[in-house]
């Protein structure tokens, strides 16, 4: 496989275990916006742990883990005490100061950023992202996953069936912070380099933006956020040269034209994140829609029909 | 003496904070909303205004503008940008499910509406820092050995005008009323004859009025613009509110000042990387602790969006 596909494998799998990091705390109803923060630790844990121990990828990958995990709930019990736009806030505010704090410790570099110096190839990103995806979808099966969508609809009649809101979202949010660490380690591995710039608020907001536009009620909402938004640019990268060539002929110029910039991937989510919200807030891929696209449920409509009239 | 000089520079940072967070406020402390456009509109004022005195109007229509000129027509322009935003992210907001997310719903369009705004201008002019030309009457003036440029008083007076202006006409106008009472209950003030609907543009376009302001305020001030500008001072204004207390003006002014003060502080004792860790650890602890904020009411935005 050539390097620019293994390269787009590795995104997509870090990108995937990030939107199921986002995912848990959101399907518990609490907007996290700082997940570069918690991503960030898992980086530099890995990072910090290989390149000041040379321990190799199997120790360090757990302990960003644990770290992630450990932090974010220690940090649930009081972020938790806020809601709704405080606690957008809270993570928001948690995020930068984590990015403060690596960015002002002289042992993790500063600004200048680690290497690390055990790689890992795009394999291991990959089988973590089936791995992860098999056990958000496995979790959300459960009775665990159930009152996690209780809580999300409606906390207070939750509350009264005798379920710990608090408690399911604590662990949300935990289980969501050790995902974010395990995507942080493999980032760190595969690519080598960490550097705060990577994990900056805007990371946050792309990440939260994929989960919500994919969908919250259903595990299959960011797994298709998340790999919608990678492949969209990668497939503009093809098209939108061609675009800018054939309007530009078509205003009768010719000649090199500049290639167009990111940018507009960026732009593009914005639109479309404008339009979800607007037509379908829930997301693209809802509990209903996953209902009607299952097998056998036409059939049982005829039965059912067949009954009736018979 | 160094102090009080900075803790005057930290005032001054501080009105443009000020002007921002009270934007900010005003929206959520009416509306509960938290707009996060208003980082973009900011910028795009400080860029037009530059692109207008460097440029002119696009397409060749004109020559560079002189500034004053150009500085108004930012206004107008973030004004016009601001009334779009409202069309696309609180008209369209509707109650269907009542579950926990689903006060997100113009936040998150608002979200969208940054990363158009922000990355149209990048398209357009490139991610480069700009250099604004200085403004004719930018002098110096010395107040017994404390320095004060002019164009910082002028933003700080702008500041404290608009802010007091705001605040009479919250208080004692018609339009005025009309927003208390939809800030208190929408659907009571709509059964008693408040006209939802003219009045929610209003407050999008005072927002853009603020944030034009603060923009070329900020663009003469520091003589700099990029389309980087807004994520900085909106992150601070946004702390400064929340210090403050949600949907407080008089809140909103005292937040912003002490983040002004605290970030000057911060650069005069330790230096200036460490100014994120103290922003933002005073805003985790004001959540902690105080998440009212210093001069909020309790119920605003409290469990809700």
């Amino acid at each position: 496989m050539s390097g620019y596909w293994t390269g787009i494998l590795t995104i997509l799998s870090i990108n995937i275990i990030m939107a199921y990091a986002v995912f848990l705390p959101v399907a518990t109803g609490q907007l996290n916006l700082g997940g570069a923060g918690f991503q960030a630790l898992g980086a530099y844990t890995a990072a910090f742990l290989s390149a000041a121990f040379g321990l190799n990828a199997w120790v360090t990958i757990p302990a960003a883990m644990a770290v992630g995990g450990l932090v974010s709930m220690a940090i649930a019990f009081p972020l938790l005490r806020t809601k709704g736009v405080y606690l957008v806030l809270a993570t928001f505010a948690l995020a930068e100061v984590i990015a403060g704090v690596i960015l002002n410790t002289d042992a993790l570099g500063g600004a200048m950023g680690l290497s690390v110096p055990d790689f890992l190839d795009y394999h291991v990103p990959l089988i973590a992202a089936v791995l992860v995806t098999l056990f958000v979808f496995y979790l959300m099966a459960t009775r665990f996953g159930l009152t996690m969508r209780a809580a999300h609809d409606d906390d207070v009649v939750t509350d009264l069936l005798g379920v710990s809101v608090r408690g399911v979202r604590v662990a949300a949010f935990s289980l969501g912070g050790a995902l974010a660490g395990l995507a942080g380690a493999l980032y760190a591995h595969t690519f080598s380099f960490v550097d705060i710039q990577s994990f900056n608020a805007s990371l946050s907001i792309y990440v939260l933006l994929y989960v919500l536009l994919g969908g919250t009620q259903t595990a299959f909402g960011p797994l298709f956020g998340a790999a919608f938004f990678t492949l969209l640019p990668e497939g503009l990268r093809v098209v939108m040269p061609e675009l800018k060539t054939f309007i530009a002929a078509a205003f009768h110029q010719s000649g090199p034209l500049s290639p167009p910039d990111e940018s507009w991937r960026f732009v593009i989510l914005g639109v479309l994140t404008v339009l979800m919200m607007a037509f379908r807030p829930e997301g693209l891929i809802t509990r209903s829609l996953i209902e009607r696209l299952k097998p056998g449920r036409r059939t049982k409509r005829l039965d059912v029909a067949q009954e009736v009239s018979a | 003496m160094l102090l009080i000089q900075q803790v005057l520079n930290g005032v001054m940072l501080g009105s443009v904070y000020v002007t921002v967070a009270v934007a900010f406020t005003l929206t959520i402390g009416v509306l509960n909303f938290l707009n996060f456009t208003i980082p973009t509109l900011f910028m795009l004022s400080g860029m037009a205004a530059w692109a207008l005195t460097k440029w002119g109007i696009p397409f060749g229509l004109s020559q560079a503008l002189p500034w004053p000129l150009a500085l108004a027509a930012a206004v107008v322009m973030t004004i016009v940008a601001s009334l779009i935003v409202e069309r696309f992210t609180f008209r369209y907001m509707k109650t269907k499910y009542g579950d926990a997310t689903e006060h997100a719903i113009p936040l998150v369009s608002s979200l969208g509406f940054l990363l158009i705004i922000e990355n149209l201008i990048r398209i357009g002019y490139g991610t480069d820092a700009q250099r604004m030309a200085a403004v004719s009457w930018d002098t110096t003036v010395n107040l017994g050995g404390l320095l004060l440029r002019a164009p910082q008083l002028i933003s700080l007076c702008v500041a404290l005008v608009i802010v007091s202006g705001l605040n009479w006409v919250l208080k004692h106008s018609r339009i005025g009323r009309g927003l208390r009472a939809i800030a208190e209950n929408p659907d009571a003030a709509n059964i008693l004859g408040v006209d939802s609907r003219r009045l929610v543009p209003v407050i999008f376009m005072l927002t853009g009025l603020l944030c034009g302001l603060a923009g070329i305020l900020f663009a003469i001030n520091y003589g700099e613009v990029s389309p980087q500008m807004g994520e900085d001072i909106g992150s601070k204004a946004i702390a400064g509110m929340v210090i403050g207390g949600l949907g407080s003006i008089w809140g909103a002014v005292l937040g912003g000042l002490i983040i002004g003060i605290t970030e000057m502080m911060t650069i005069h004792f330790f230096g200036a990387d460490t100014v994120q860790v103290a922003v933002w650890g005073l805003l985790l602890v004001a959540l902690f602790v105080r998440p009212q904020g210093l001069l909020g009411h309790h119920s605003i935005g409290k469990g809700k969006l």
